[in-house]
């Protein structure tokens, strides 16, 4: 990297980065290597890559796109979000302990308490927003802290920087699920993190069409010990969809500051509704993490939730909206709206969900590129049609 | 247990008949050459136009992902139909031979893209179509006009000098005089200017470059009324400069940050040409957002921004401009447009270095003369780039 690339902006840095011009050919493109296998000069005599599944030129370009932009050592891209998060928990072993936040992605509590689980790896949640809450909670075994922050659906959120000064004293690794916010908004390893993971799936890919997770490591350590879980266990990146991942972060900077502008003229234009009790986004003063959110993040993100008045019913209220797509997943061009309780967090037992809050009335929305003034007349109709 | 050896024929078809999908937000990619029917009943009805099915029987005749994209092309521009080709010349040189035969008179604006204007001298030429090659001026058109002119084709903004026409007295100068009016409006886009909605008959776009918008994909397209727009494509199926499925998927997903990029396209390309010329090492600028823009008022009426492609003359010869080319660091030096990352070219040197010299001068394009399309990278990145590299010569 020459010296005046790395003060560059982040937008010039999301459309100029390593690899993005194929030194063969002079392409502006990167090229798509869909080949398994590398043909050497000599035995282990190559050029770096032998196997796809161990590295790929395509994938390689993907990873240290995602590595730069998170100011980490080195980038990992997998399959899905899911084989991401799990390819991380592998760095574990039988008899440590994770602390996660409470309330974090139904789909992360599931491969904990459905498939690590039977390998006794232990979990437990907590309330992360308080970091005397996480050190109380931390035992002997406890070997990493896992945050989402914003936590999903509550955007709760949690202080990365104070958290890993305090879990690093304690020996624990740090591991955050940076999806809510992208490097865009937030860089967790420049805040003290050890790892950041992504469902590339949402921000990153931005456009519903390819499933995907990337993970950041930081020091040469983790980065080796990463490496050889991807390539051994190999929940890898095709070439094709890791092109079409690093295609669609190109335009990652414009696609989020304007759903995020969107996404704040709903949260505010939802608080002034009767029907709704609660609007949960970082970006109104009135959240409990503002202050935090707003230290560590360079803006609050496209993604919201309210929770209804118990006078509307929820199914209805989601039935009546056109805009809005009822759908898992997030941060797409298109809006998304999702009850999380029976969808994304449908894996918590019905006890679990309520005390960490995630009720049916408890609504998330993703805010897409439409028109902010078509998103909130949706709403609003979907609203005033179930009034009692 | 009865156990089934496995063939060749259960490879192909065990377990599947086509199905709906339910509900995918995104249009599937259909790799198809042929296109099936139920029965013979089917085939003749679709034959007849009594069937409800809008898929041809091949390929080359439509396809599904294809046509999806083409109907969001005409929705953006706010026509009855668009129709997508393999490139923007294919899209060009199917519609001037769909619509023109020998004893036809063309008129065309001078500033244009070459390879444009070659094929109407020489091809339409050869083909006995008169190729009469005027200034880009409303007035300059109308005098050029004969009995016999069948079609006026025009770029706006045009490439590389950035004039802009005025549109509307463009699609009167076609209803009055009977000529189809053609604009060719790949640098304003439809988020810039909707052509048709000031009276053109046909829009033109190189779709591979803002429409894509990520220099990754190759495509052309026609817009227009059904009317005008249904013989191109029954023609693309002879010609054969057909779209394939996987740009088409490519070019829809650029679609949908198109306005979002387009609006910074335009300021950055606003801020640069505002920065261009105050300085003293640039003797001119061309872009339409400028007051100083011959055309700044018709542009500044007729479109909602001014595009991302600024156009400037170094104060300097041929090398003098050549090192300042070299010196930047952020823009690839290539040719094309139109995508997230900034391109910059020297046009004599890139696209007529084997012209002879006073030939290009004809033309209009002097050695000095810098094309740079901007990015959507930061604007004081891509300024400050274009600082250090005039403060070095």
């Amino acid at each position: 990297m020459k010296e005046n690339e790395k003060t560059r902006g982040f937008s010039t840095r999301l459309i100029h980065h390593r690899g993005s011009v194929c030194p063969h050919t002079g392409a502006v493109s990167p090229p798509i290597y869909p080949s398994s296998t590398f043909k050497q000069q000599g035995v282990n005599e190559h050029q770096g890559f032998e196997y796809s599944r161990g590295r790929n030129p395509t994938r390689q370009v993907l990873e240290d796109y995602i590595a730069d932009l998170e100011g980490g050592e080195r980038g990992f891209a997998f399959g899905s979000g899911m084989a991401a998060i799990s390819s991380c928990f592998l760095l574990l072993s039988a008899g440590d302990h994770v602390l996660l936040t409470r309330g974090l992605y139904g789909g992360t509590y599931r491969v904990l308490s459905r498939i690590f689980d039977r390998f006794r790896i232990q979990f437990s949640m907590v309330d992360t927003t308080q970091v005397a809450a996480v050190e109380e909670a931390i035992r002997q075994d406890t070997r990493v802290l896992y945050l989402e922050t914003p936590s999903n659906p509550l955007m709760e959120i949690s202080d990365i920087r104070a958290l890993s000064e305090m879990a690093h004293s304690r020996g624990l690794m740090v591991m955050v699920d940076n999806t809510f916010m992208s490097p865009f908004l937030q860089r967790p390893i420049q805040q003290g993190a050890d790892i950041v993971i992504h469902s590339a799936s949402k921000f990153l890919g931005g456009h519903s069409d390819l499933i995907a997770g990337l993970v950041v490591t930081r020091g040469e350590d983790l980065g080796r010990s990463l490496g050889m879980v991807q390539s051994s266990v190999g929940a890898i990146l095709p070439p094709y969809d890791s092109w079409l991942l690093v295609r669609s972060m190109k335009t990652l900077e414009v696609r989020v500051s304007r759903a995020q502008e969107s996404a704040s003229r709903i949260a505010v234009w939802l608080t002034g509704r009767p029907e709704i009790e609660y609007v949960y986004y970082p970006g109104l003063p009135g959240h409990p993490g503002y202050d935090v959110h707003l230290r560590q993040a360079d803006g609050a993100g496209a993604i919201l939730s309210f929770r209804l008045s118990d006078r509307v019913s929820a199914p209805s209220f989601l039935r009546g909206l056109n805009i809005w797509s009822l759908a898992v997943s997030l941060g797409a061009v298109e809006s998304i709206v999702t009850q999380p309780a029976h969808m994304t967090h449908a894996s918590y037992p019905v006890s679990l969900r309520r005390e960490v809050g995630v009720t049916d009335q408890v609504i998330r929305l993703s805010v897409g590129l439409e028109s902010p003034d078509d998103l909130i007349a949706d709403l609003e109709q979907a609203l005033d049609q179930n009034k009692e | 247990m009865s156990r089934q050896r496995l063939g060749s024929t259960d490879c192909v078809h065990a377990g599947t008949k086509p199905v709906e999908l339910s509900g995918p937000i995104i249009a599937p990619i259909v790799h198809c050459a042929p296109f099936s029917f139920s029965s013979s009943a089917e085939v003749m009805a679709f034959q007849e136009g009594r069937s409800e099915r809008q898929q041809p029987e091949y390929g080359r005749m439509g396809n599904p992902t294809v046509a999806f994209v083409e109907n969001r092309l005409a929705a953006l521009e706010g026509s009855g139909r668009a129709v997508l080709f393999a490139s923007g010349m294919a899209a060009i040189t199917s519609f001037l031979l769909t619509s023109l035969q020998s004893g036809d008179h063309v008129v065309l604006t001078r500033d244009c893209y070459r390879r444009t204007r070659d094929f109407s001298t020489t091809f339409l030429k050869k083909f006995g179509v008169e190729v009469s090659v005027v200034e880009p001026e409303i007035c300059e058109i109308e005098k050029a006009l004969r009995g016999s002119t069948k079609m006026i084709f025009t770029e706006s903004p045009t490439n590389p000098y950035l004039n802009v026409l005025d549109i509307e007295a463009l699609g009167r100068l076609g209803k009055s005089s009977g000529a189809t009016t053609v604009v060719d409006s790949t640098f304003a886009t439809p988020i810039n200017l909707r052509a048709i909605e000031y009276g053109v008959d046909i829009v033109i776009h190189s779709a591979t470059k803002y429409l894509g918008g990520h220099n990754d994909l190759i495509a052309g397209v026609i817009a227009g009324s059904a009317e005008v727009v249904n013989p191109v494509a029954d023609m693309r199926s002879n010609l054969g400069g057909i779209c394939d499925p996987n740009t088409a998927f490519l070019l829809e997903r650029g679609l949908k940050t198109l306005a979002l990029r387009v609006e910074r396209h335009n300021s950055n390309g606003q801020a640069l040409a505002e920065y261009l010329e105050s300085h003293p090492k640039v003797e001119r600028v061309y872009y339409p957002g400028l007051a100083s823009h011959p055309h700044h008022a018709i542009a500044k009426q007729q479109m909602h921004g001014f595009g991302g492609v600024v156009s400037f003359e170094i104060r300097g010869d041929l090398e003098l401009t050549a090192r300042f080319i070299d010196r930047l660091e952020l823009p690839h030096l290539t040719p094309s447009l139109g995508g997230v990352e900034s391109l910059v070219e020297q046009v004599v040197v890139m696209s007529y270095w084997l012209v002879p010299r006073e030939e290009r001068l004809k033309l209009g394009l002097k050695d000095n003369l810098v094309r740079y399309s901007l990015g959507i990278e930061d604007i004081d990145d891509i300024i400050g780039d274009i600082a250090r590299a005039l403060d070095g010569i």
